[in-house]
């Protein structure tokens, strides 16, 4: 009986250490062993970056936990991060590593605890399950710190180098060599034809700015076209219209065809209304056009910028008034609309290649040679890069990879 | 005269250019404050320049009614309009201009009633111009205008319930029309035009390219 007991009193007492020993090995956090903060690179000292090792104890349900204080020695109850501690794994880690980025200026008054003109902060990691929490020993700072240059856009600041130094390139062969060969674009050599056909028929013609402000590169672009083109109206002796979305816009273009008609010889032929406003959105604009279109018959239609869903109404109008029209534009969305509607139509590049074209400058044909040479340069690194690509080296998508 | 209307904007053009261009590499809060405060010049600007507007518009339209040119009367609308929403919007519901913007005023009855409907029957149009525009494209009298015509048909039948109870394949094969020929050449023309931009930034920025400053060079 007694030998009964004992065995019975042994197994209880086996039972239990065992059932301990299990549920603290299933149970039991084992912190990341390392915890490091550190100033974020090539930002605007707007964030701080943390960085520790995956634990082994990583399931479902545990938490990492961020505190961060301004002071080492103070109390650390601003909880700036909780993520599932199977997330937010730094790229390229294969989960090895965890990387957060975090703002502090959201959770501190940046004024309050200054060193050396900038905040410092302390962060805490803590790991949390359901059952307990786990604090890692270090306590991580770092000073954010504002960055002079961003290297993740280095590729980019390459080929922007690489490609200005061919455009200048291009212009110096073009002054020692005038006589470039530029492919012939259809839609400029017509304007001549639809300025002649105006002027024969003593109608107007209209060019259309599109809906973009004077900060737009298409709207630039456009402008310089308009020079180009009231240059040769003042020369026709016709009458030029230019309607405009944008009060900025439409003051350039005033001054614009006003200095055009001034170097044509013809100042006296200018007239400001005929470089107007038409209105101030966009399907106002579109009525006042295309009433100006159907009203008064123009012979010859412009429609050069960046265009929104007013482009097929413009031109369709326009098309029904048997007008001659050329567009060109870089909105590829509206791109469609113009080929079918429009005589001629410039696409993308032909837009910012027009102005360089018509003007038929040396100085202004070598950029657009250095266009097409950087243009040969990424058609072949795409040939190049989806081989390559395709037996899994990927060294020239790197390249072009965009931060 | 000549230094005020070439020389000082090519300054300002490749001055500003080239620190806006290095801005975009630069996250620095100097080069962050630099940007913001170039931006509130734009706002500023665009602020002032409404007026130049309303001046263009007013003096166009008052010149058609004191010349009595053909449709003279249209214009007189400007006026009415520009008006009544003038006197509404400084009214601004009893609280006058001196106070923030009022809710449910005459001014918003306008701009919901009026302006709103009468932009929505402009876009609506666009649907009606949208066919006579597809009927003369897909006419099929080039091989060009034959695949355009195939294409469309394909995607338009594609994206709608009824494609797939006629043919199960056509909805995949709409997909890939749009995912990759239409994508392939979506980026052909994206990639053109950002070497296009680029290089005409250059032009302006170094003062190449000065057509827009008016006349030739």
């Amino acid at each position: 009986m007694y030998k009964i007991f004992l065995t019975f009193i042994l197994s209880i007492l086996i039972l239990q250490y065992a059932s301990a020993t299990t549920a603290d090995e299933a149970g039991s956090l084992i912190p990341p062993a390392d915890f490091q903060a550190f100033d974020t690179p090539n930002d605007n000292a707007k964030s701080v970056s943390l960085r520790w090792p995956s634990s082994p104890s990583e399931s479902a349900a545990a938490e990492y936990v961020v505190y961060a204080s301004l002071r080492k020695n103070t109390p650390f109850i601003t909880e700036v991060l909780r993520i599932n501690s199977k997330t937010m794994y730094e790229e390229g880690s294969d989960s090895n590593f965890h990387y957060v980025e975090i703002k502090p200026g959201k959770f501190f008054n940046k004024d309050s605890d200054v060193t050396g003109g900038r905040s410092s902060y302390f962060f805490k990691l803590v790991m949390m399950s359901n059952s307990e929490n786990v604090t890692v020993n270090e306590i991580a700072s770092a000073t954010p710190k504002g960055n002079w240059f961003n290297w993740k856009k280095l590729n980019n600041f390459i080929i922007l180098i690489t490609f200005s130094a061919l455009v200048f390139w291009f212009i110096e062969h073009a002054k020692k060599n005038p006589n470039l060969y530029l492919r012939k674009i259809s839609g400029l050599d017509a304007i001549d034809d639809a300025l002649g056909r105006a002027t024969e028929m003593g109608k107007p013609v209209l060019y259309v700015h599109g809906l973009n402000g004077m900060g737009s590169i298409s709207t630039i672009a456009a402008v310089n076209i308009l020079g180009r083109i009231a240059i040769r109206v003042a020369e026709y002796d016709t009458t030029l219209k230019v309607s405009n979305i944008d009060p900025i816009v439409m003051s350039v273009s005033q001054e614009v065809v006003k200095e055009s008609y001034l170097e044509a010889g013809r100042p006296d032929a200018y007239v400001q209304d005929n470089v107007f406003m038409a209105a101030s959105e966009q399907f106002p604009y579109v009525a006042a056009v295309s009433g100006i279109m159907i009203r008064e018959k123009t012979a010859a239609n412009f429609f050069m910028g960046y265009f929104y869903a007013e482009s097929l109404i413009l031109a369709e109008t326009g098309a029904s008034t048997g007008a001659i029209q050329i567009a060109a534009t870089d909105s590829y969305t509206q791109l469609p609309f113009f080929i079918t509607t429009c005589d001629y139509t410039l696409i993308g590049e032909e837009l910012y290649a027009a102005s360089a074209y018509l003007s038929r400058e040396p100085l202004l044909l070598g950029s657009l040679r250095a266009q097409d040479i950087a243009k040969g340069i990424i058609i072949s690194a795409l040939v190049i890069g989806a081989a390559l690509a395709t037996v899994g080296i990927g060294f020239i998508s790197f390249l072009f990879k965009a931060s | 005269m000549n230094f005020f209307k070439r020389t000082i904007p090519l300054i300002i053009a490749f001055i500003m250019g080239i620190m806006m261009a290095f801005q975009y590499y630069v996250p620095h809060e100097a080069s962050q404050s630099l940007l913001k405060v170039v931006t509130r010049w734009g706002i500023t600007i665009a602020g002032f320049a409404v007026f130049i507007g309303a001046y263009s518009l007013f003096h166009l339209h008052w010149n058609k009614i004191k010349r009595k040119v053909p449709g003279w009367g249209y214009s007189t609308f400007v006026f009415f309009g520009a008006g009544i929403t003038i006197i509404f919007g400084l009214y601004n519901g009893g609280e006058f201009f001196l106070h923030d913007k009022q809710e449910g005023t005459m001014f918003d009855w306008m701009y919901f009633n009026v302006q709103v409907p009468a932009g929505a029957t402009m876009f609506s149009i666009l649907a009606f111009f949208m066919a006579s525009a597809a009927y003369r494209t897909f006419r099929a009298r080039t091989s060009e205008a034959t695949i355009l015509l195939i294409a469309a048909v394909i995607v338009m039948l594609g994206r709608v319930p009824v494609g797939a109870l006629i043919w199960e394949y056509l909805p995949p094969i709409a997909d890939w029309i749009m995912s990759v020929p239409n994508m392939a050449a979506k980026r052909g023309i994206l990639i053109g035009v950002s070497i296009g931009a680029i290089a005409t930034s250059l032009r302006i920025i170094f003062g190449i390219e000065r057509a827009y400053l008016g006349g030739g060079d």
